[in-house]
């Protein structure tokens, strides 16, 4: 048998024990969905009327801010994805887990991968809830197959590279605690200093530099743009590739982590 | 496969944490199908040779070789033929005890149907099948840690690294555990485990060496630890005071007990210092009742030779 297939299987054999967990440990799906929902019913309904305010022809309760709003929220579903996935990983190092698979003949990625791909599934899955519930809003999608479609590719993607951001912090932190605090980063930090929840025209002009130049931006109009029908121009391009570098990098930060000689 | 073949063998072994000496040269060996013993109190690297050793520590310098291969240069090849249960249970909690079994089973790619006939094999063996679908989490310490070496064995590893195997268990757990090991030992298995608890490496070790401050300070087995510390002696007893008073002069040096009849004289309990007793005995004509030897246990040793407690010297 080669390596790869070996590490192929390795990964698929932590990928259904993710599963196995998940399935046992229920609330952690739901709140995976449950966190985002809030965020859509206090964003839509309690700050939505000030907020669409500032949109051109805004209505409060009207459709065009949940237009707005939906596609950041995805992605802030998306990035909430950090927090349970570095959860899952420090729950493997505070449990020895992570210290039993070093000392056995599995190939060194076989964890963090699985852990990886596990948050991708789920997140998709919380991702088709929140679409459900934003249609029952009022949410109105000019989407057609192909635009989903390209939506979800890019929102697995998107996944991923949050996925493999997040694995090295939960492999690093001491206590589920720390874990918790470092995700919380990636999944709150980075989606409401984007464009996800407000136009960033209407910030200050330090802070649109940030806000429009990050990576959560691009993804946001770019889903905006399959979406609803916004002009997307580059974003997509930095969408991307952006997703793709940040993967990149927390695969090979994960490797150092996970290879890491504890400090004692 | 040849039974005095070296399964661990280890040359000036060092290790630091920082400006922290943990291990300072450590040369030990283990013959295959024995059971090494690492004896020593918290803090003097017991966990941490264990650690190397099983490829998840990096030395800092030294050889070692495992199973015949080298620990640096082939990792991949001790991995496959180790088995490691650590100090802390390292089971997942949120599977049941059949399913920790099974995820060993594929990570160790046994295929469908050898992987569930070594899981059921297992879970018979480590008495865990009434417990076989519950959570792990619900297990109690000793259930985890039985599960926790069913999950090393699943690899059929031919040495197997036990950190600490009965640290916080109840007196039955315990046994049960001793027995198992007993049994792994039976199969040729070699065993290197630490403990701190003395009647522990007395009941399982073949070789025992004391780590103290990352240092060994004595190696051999129980009787030869023993006998490196003095404090031993032999208790002899007669049949009326005339005897005792004759053999009291005879040894001098001796303690006499007027009331129990008995004469205790200090001897490194070998065969030939006995030997020489039992001749000035028989020369002296002397007939002695009774006759016992009193080593020191080995708590008297390890104190003697790590200088934990300084009030539990045996004797002068």
């Amino acid at each position: 048998m080669s390596s790869l297939y070996l590490s192929f299987s390795d990964s698929a054999t932590m990928l259904q024990r993710n599963f196995q967990r998940a399935l046992r440990n229920p609330f952690v799906i739901f709140s995976s969905i449950l966190t985002p929902a809030l965020m859509l019913v206090l964003f839509f309904y309690v700050l939505g009327g000030s907020i669409a305010g500032g949109l051109n022809g805004g209505e409060k309760g009207g459709t065009e801010y949940l237009n707005y709003l939906l596609p950041g929220i995805i992605v802030l579903t998306a990035a909430l994805g950090a927090e349970v996935t570095a959860l899952n990983v420090n729950y493997d190092r505070t449990e020895n887990i992570i210290n039993r698979f070093r000392t056995m003949p599995i190939s060194r990625g076989a964890l963090s991968t699985g852990h990886a791909l596990a948050n991708v599934i789920q997140t998709l899955i919380s991702i088709v809830c929140i679409v459900g519930i934003g249609l029952l809003m009022g949410f109105r999608p000019n989407a057609g197959l192909v635009e989903w479609l390209a939506a979800f590719g890019l929102l697995a993607l998107f996944s991923l590279a949050i996925a493999w951001l997040a694995v090295p912090l939960g492999l690093i932190a001491r206590t589920p605690g720390g874990a918790n605090s470092l995700s919380l980063i990636i999944g709150f930090l980075l989606p409401f200093f984007s464009s996800a929840f407000v136009k960033p025209d209407t910030m200050p002009d330090w802070l649109q530099v940030f806000v429009k130049y990050q990576p959560f931006t691009a993804v946001t109009e770019t889903l905006r743009g399959l979406l609803t029908g916004t002009a997307i121009g580059d974003n997509w391009i930095y969408a991307i590739s952006g997703s793709v570098v940040l993967a990149i990098l927390g695969y090979i930060f994960a490797r150092w982590a996970y290879n890491r000689q504890p400090s004692r | 496969m040849a039974t005095n073949q070296t399964a661990i063998a280890v040359r000036n072994l060092r290790k630091s944490y920082g400006s922290q000496l943990v291990l300072d040269g450590i040369d030990l060996d283990v013959p295959e199908g024995s059971v090494y013993a690492l004896l020593g109190p918290n803090g003097s690297g017991k966990t941490t040779t264990v650690q190397i050793l099983s490829t998840y520590l990096a030395m800092d310098g030294g050889e070692v070789r495992i199973a015949g291969h080298d620990l640096v240069k082939e990792p991949a090849a001790v991995r496959a033929a180790i088995g490691v249960t650590g100090q802390f249970s390292a089971v997942d909690s949120l599977l049941t005890g059949e399913e920790n079994l099974r995820l060993m089973t594929k990570l160790y790619h046994l295929g469908p149907q050898e992987g569930r006939r070594k899981t059921a094999e297992l879970l018979e063996r480590f008495d865990l099948v009434d417990a076989a679908k519950k959570l792990a989490a619900t297990y109690s310490g000793g259930m985890k840690r039985r599960l926790d070496l069913a999950m090393s064995l699943v690899g059929t590893p031919r040495i197997i690294f036990l950190d600490e195997p009965t640290t916080g268990l109840d007196p039955r757990s315990r046994k049960t555990m001793w027995e198992i090991i007993r049994e792994l030992l039976g199969e040729g298995v070699t065993i290197f485990l630490t403990t701190q608890y003395l009647d522990e490496a007395d009941e399982l070790a073949d070789k025992i060496g004391v780590l103290d401050q990352g240092k060994l300070v004595a190696e051999g087995t129980v009787t030869e630890l023993k006998r490196r510390i003095p404090g031993g002696h032999v208790r002899l007893q007669f049949a009326d005071s005339g005897l005792l008073s004759s053999a009291a002069l005879t040894f001098q040096g001796s303690i006499r007990d007027e009331e129990a009849l008995t004469l205790t004289v200090p001897s490194d309990g070998s065969v030939r210092s006995l030997r020489t007793l039992l001749d000035r005995l028989d020369n002296e004509a002397i007939a002695v009742e009774n006759l016992t030897v009193q080593m020191p246990n080995l708590d008297d040793v390890f104190f003697a030779l790590t200088g934990t407690s300084k009030n539990l010297k045996g004797g002068e």
